[in-house]
């Protein structure tokens, strides 16, 4: 599934997309995986408090599945306006 | 219903008064129009972050719960991306209804919303220095009174 980050997400982790093969069940099943793949994803995802999802570009949550799902993103609280 | 996501700069009074020419047997519009601020007199620019897709979803679904909570005849919404200076344009919205308080409103509405459910980052660079703008509490705590 492909991956994005945004704002300091993208910049912590390096990259502003990637492709990743999962099985993770949730959002946070992906979190877990990625957090224990490098270090900089370990300090992207410390806080998840600072964090919000996309699932297929619709905000969501951290517990929802991903089946079926082809796009998500992780990025602070929005700052539009 | 018109929503426009763009790097380029836009003249926001005649984008108003395209709107406003629009309109046919609608007696009030309102519009809001936010502005690059230099609050610290430091400010070098403002890069604003999007993301393709969404942005355009969220701001279609934000206008569109807006169209169905009021009697409105149309909405506008333009957002910029990019870099931007201080007293640069970022963004406007504007509402158009038979009276004005559905006008004013939806307009009120349409800020909330975009300010904490459209995917829009902004990161200042003062010198040297560049931060990501955090979140406001306020900002997230406005959105109740809409439920």
């Amino acid at each position: 599934m492909n991956v994005l980050y945004f704002a300091w997400v993208r910049e912590r982790i390096g990259v502003p997309k990637e492709q990743i093969d999962t099985s993770a069940a949730t959002v946070m099943d992906l979190v877990e995986e990625l957090r224990a793949r490098e270090e900089r994803y370990a300090l992207a995802f410390s806080d998840m408090s600072a964090l919000r999802v996309a699932v297929d570009q619709d905000l969501s949550d951290f517990d929802a599945s991903l089946e079926g799902v082809r796009e998500i993103a992780f990025f602070p609280p929005m700052t539009g306006g | 219903m018109k929503i426009l996501v763009q790097d380029a700069a836009f003249d926001a009074g005649a984008e108003l008064n395209d709107f406003t020419k629009a309109q046919s047997n609608m007696g009030a519009v309102v519009s809001f129009t936010g502005i690059v601020r230099d609050l610290d007199a430091g400010l070098k620019q403002m890069d604003i972050e999007h993301y393709p897709g969404m942005t355009e979803r969220a701001l279609e679904k934000i206008a569109s719960d807006a169209m169905g909570r009021w009697n409105l005849g149309d909405v506008l919404v333009i957002h910029r991306f990019g870099a931007l200076k201080p007293e640069d344009v970022i963004m406007m919205v504007a509402t158009a209804s038979k009276h004005r308080k559905d006008a004013f409103e939806a307009a009120d509405f349409l800020m909330d919303f975009l300010k904490s459910r459209a995917p829009f980052w902004k990161k200042e660079q003062t010198g040297a220095a560049q931060d990501w703008v955090n979140s406001k509490q306020e900002d997230e705590d406005a959105l109740t009174r809409w439920e």
